[in-house]
């Protein structure tokens, strides 16, 4: 299945300017009917935590293909205690442990590294790790990301992700490298800092889930992938050829050029890399290795 | 079934390099490791790569650093191999493309690091894991090596011969996280571990959620020896709320800590008088520990890391990635105000016994990084020395599971050689009587008998798992979340950087009920697809066993070495604890025993001498 419910669509629609009436679309549509015992539990006062505590309400889509109950989409309420500096990361660690052990969702490094928890929290792609509740309006809805087909709960499929990540040749490809085994290949400072932010991709998948080009177009590339292109035909110590050969492949039908330069991949990245300046950057590459060529 | 020359478990720095290298030597080589090859924690790497590069240094003087480093518990023919092959090895990923920070000739950047004679640490900001993890992915990719990611491996396929010296290792049973399908992986050559280490034992550290030590507690239960498990780094600075790792890079770029007086303890208390802040990494955690201890500490808790001399230019141009983790995890911005830091778990110097080349003592069975000790950490890790070992002695694994030729191991591995044999003084029975019914459901050797053939075997192990999942989803009982957070305070409350008799006999006795309480529990989640709930009741059961082997080791070390501090010797000994500490699982019955360490160099014996900085 995939995130994108008719209901979730008018709802991005609607994000940008409120997400309270968002929210209540959701309400009506899926935190009612039938629950598993343990959904239950969340909303049962007893499971809540003491009136004195602080706590903060978290929404969170729940997805199942083979469990009854979860097969449709719904929504799941959890109070969890606040504590300073709880991520949303730690809030559905929380319910997890405490609530309900089939809740779902990747997560490993838990410092804005792995790239593994990126979800779709009050209606923005963001790292659970590196989003704060602090900084968030009740109640905070966490959805998978979306445009990625749900596996289960927050889990997306990221195989078509990897797919565009792995079509630009991703890896480094230079003419030729020293002869000495102990000899490095000089690479200025003003190069590599030329790289540098396009270096620091973790493979989140925000970019691309924010992306309405990506969306709409099953083959496009896609921000992040550009991104790596970008990374590899930037670097001085590759050779023309190769990069001629890697700005052609940016260039294709779903490469650079379907890029509308809404900003919103810009926008999302936890690591804070210009995807669409760098996606522009090509554009004139590209031109300027056309008109090289004329 | 599938069917590979080599399988490599785990893909983070180790597994990838093992990868890549044994591609090379001709194998047809797969990866199987529960998360995809770039969520890897390798990753989180900040500080840097050591490797003797540069006029005025030398692979000598990296080796008596390491040695020394080591509280002279490191065999020497490991912390050699891995001096003299780090230069070839970083300029191979220089090669490949890694994004290195450079100087103005457009060479290699390095930096001074704690512990080390000379500035050889080479990085890539502070995001070197990052890097290299990337740059080693991207090979991986042009190889077209095959990658089964998000497929959890479950256990191994070892014969059951009875001393572990005669098994064989031919694959591995693995989950594929998506489906819920058990498969075979047979190896027709070698299974590399590379599963990294295990710090989830420990409820405040650097290490990510995933480092649950499955392979060690997996290899350790079909019978390779796990050694100098005690010897847990503690890195000096860490984020007081969440453990997150803030580079040793920003000390050796000129950071300072300061106490609660504003004194610079290093210096003005006189822990470190020569080196101070870059003193090694378990002298800072103790100088940190004693200063709260002693009530100088901020809020009873932590020390201030101070950069802010530094400026603006050269901390964004070298430290960047700090001042993200330090606002994001902490609330601080590092240009305006000290840092907050506490000593956290950090790094497993002990592991899985190998020699130089990889090799354990079950045949066919290899184990690379944090997860192996060859041993080149013996009692202390320098930092920037991690890293060089992923790719050096992961190389080394690869092609030696290729078949490639290689010289023979100097190290010993396995109840060969000079050995002696101990006995544990525990209050409790230590090990595990079997709560899945047998051996074999527990992830040990599989009774195959010596002589199956390997598909028998694979397929035997294979139905196994299957058994044991289906016990574990089929039962009612205690969620594992429940067990594990208790070892996890047991082992921060009670094994942490200053240790005493009696706390570690109690952290056995709530080691030992919380395996019997593992024994009642049960996966509440009863789905096949994305079912984290029961891989996370598995890696608890891992975590089990290497929590109780670090503390039975800290338990017989009655000395002061490296990390390892009792209350009850507080001093290093060399008369008697020049040795390695080994536990065999020996089915379930902890066997202790010792190896001594190697000090015999290629050209020289590394005396030991007073560890001063």
């Amino acid at each position: 299945m995939s995130t994108q419910l008719p209901q979730q669509e008018s709802e991005e629609s609607t994000a940008e300017e409120a997400a309270e009436p968002a929210a209540t679309d959701h309400d009506h549509e899926h935190t009612g009917g039938p629950r598993r015992d343990v959904g239950d539990k969340t909303t049962d006062t007893e499971h809540e935590p003491a009136d004195t505590e602080d706590t903060r309400e978290i929404r969170v889509f729940r997805y199942d293909p083979e469990i009854e109950g979860k097969q449709e989409p719904r929504f799941d309420t959890f109070h969890v205690p606040f504590t300073r500096g709880m991520t949303v990361l730690d809030a559905v660690i929380y319910a997890r442990d405490n609530f309900d052990p089939s809740l779902t969702f990747r997560h490993s490094c838990r410092q804005a590294v792995c790239g593994s928890d990126a979800f779709f929290v009050n209606g923005e792609q963001r790292l659970g790790c590196k989003t704060q509740i602090s900084d968030l309006e009740e109640p905070i809805r966490i959805e998978p990301l979306p445009h990625q087909d749900v596996v289960k709960d927050l889990v997306v499929d990221m195989d078509h992700f990897y797919e565009e990540m792995e079509a630009v040749d991703p890896y480094f490809d230079p003419d030729e490298t020293p002869d000495g085994e102990l000899e490095e290949q000089r690479q200025s400072r003003a190069n590599r800092e030329k790289v540098k932010m396009s270096t620091r991709c973790i493979w989140c998948g925000a970019c691309f889930s924010s992306c309405n080009i990506a969306a709409g177009d099953n083959e496009y590339l896609g921000p992040a992938a550009l991104n790596k292109a970008y990374r590899f035909a930037m670097d001085e110590r590759e050779g023309d050829g190769k990069t001629q050969e890697r700005l052609e492949t940016i260039e294709q039908d779903h490469g650079v050029w379907r890029c509308q330069t809404q900003f919103s991949c810009t926008n999302v990245c936890p690591k804070d890399i210009p995807l669409t300046e760098h996606i522009q950057e090509l554009k004139r590459e590209a031109v300027k290795s056309n008109l090289k060529f004329w | 079934m599938y069917e590979h020359d080599v399988i490599v478990v785990g893909a983070g720095g180790a597994g990838l390099r093992a990868a890549v290298a044994a591609d090379e030597a001709g194998a047809d080589v797969a990866i199987v490791s529960k998360l995809h090859p770039v969520r890897s924690h390798t990753g989180a790497a900040e500080g840097g790569i050591n490797a003797a590069l540069r006029e005025g240094d030398s692979w000598e003087d990296h080796a008596y650093d390491t040695m020394k480093g080591s509280d002279y518990l490191g065999d020497a023919p490991a912390i050699e191999t891995l001096c003299q092959n780090s230069p070839y090895e970083v300029i191979q990923l220089e090669h490949w493309g890694m994004a290195f920070s450079r100087e103005d000739d457009g060479r290699v950047s390095q930096r001074p690091f704690g512990g080390l004679s000379f500035p050889r640490t080479t990085y890539a900001g502070a995001e070197t894991g990052h890097h290299l993890l990337h740059t080693l992915y991207e090979q991986v990719v042009k190889r077209g090596i095959e990658v089964y990611d998000e497929w959890h491996v479950m256990n191994l396929a070892v014969t059951d011969e009875e001393r572990p010296e005669d098994r064989h290792c031919h694959g591995v049973v693995g989950y594929d996280v998506a489906s819920g399908e058990v498969s075979g992986f047979k190896a027709r050559d070698g299974v590399i571990l590379a599963t990294g280490g295990p710090g989830q034992a420990f409820d405040h550290t650097t290490n990510a959620v995933s480092c649950t030590g499955d392979g060690q507690a997996m290899a350790y239960r079909a019978g390779v020896p796990l050694e100098d498990m005690e010897f847990i780094q503690f890195h000096p600075t860490t984020l007081p709320s969440t453990g997150v790792l803030i580079s040793e890079g920003v000390r050796g770029e000129g950071g300072i800590l300061y106490n609660e007086d504003g004194e610079r303890f290093m210096f003005e208390r006189g822990y470190a008088n020569n080196d101070g802040e870059l003193a090694s990494r378990d002298v800072v955690s103790r100088a940190e520990l004693t200063e709260v201890n002693e009530g100088r500490g901020i809020e009873d808790e932590y020390v201030h890391l101070d950069m802010r001399h530094l400026g603006e230019e050269r901390i964004t141009d070298r430290l960047e990635n700090i001042l993200h983790l330090a606002e994001d995890f902490e609330g601080a911005d590092g240009l305006d105000e000290p840092m907050p830091v506490k000593p956290g778990q950090h790094y497993a110097m002990g592991g899985l016994e190998t020699d130089e080349n990889g090799e354990t003592c079950v045949g066919g069975l290899y184990a690379a990084g944090e997860c192996a000790c060859a041993s080149v950490h013996g009692a202390n890790r320098l930092g920037g020395n991690a890293l060089p070992e992923l790719i050096v002695f992961g190389k080394r694994a690869g092609h030696h599971a290729a078949g490639k030729e290689m010289e023979s191991a100097e190290i010993e591995t396995g109840q060969r050689g000079e050995f002696e044999r101990a006995t544990v003084d525990s209050p409790v029975e230590l090990g595990d009587p079997g709560s899945f019914g047998d051996a074999v459901a527990d992830g040990g050797a599989v009774a195959a008998g010596g002589t199956a053939d390997p598909d028998t075997l694979l397929e035997d192990a294979v139905e196994a798992e299957r058994q044991r999942i289906d016990e574990l989803l089929n039962t009612d009982g205690i969620h594992h979340s429940e067990v594990r957070s208790d070892v996890q305070e047991t082992m921060t409350a009670k094994v942490n950087v200053f240790r005493e008799e009696d706390g570690l006999k109690e952290a056995l006795r709530e080691l030992r009920a919380a395996r019997d309480r593992y024994e009642d529990v049960a996966v509440q989640d009863p789905s096949t697809t994305f079912n984290t709930d029961l891989l996370q009741t598995i890696e608890t059961r891992n975590i089990l066993d290497l929590a109780e082997a670090i503390t039975v080791g800290a338990l017989a070390r009655k000395e002061f070495r490296g990390a390892h501090w009792r209350a009850e010797a507080q001093e290093r000994k060399d008369d008697e604890w020049l040795k390695h500490t080994m536990l065999s699982w020996n089915e379930g019955d902890p066997e202790l025993w010792y190896r001594p360490v190697i000090l015999e160099g290629e050209n020289k014996e590394y005396e030991p001498k007073v560890r001063s900085y």
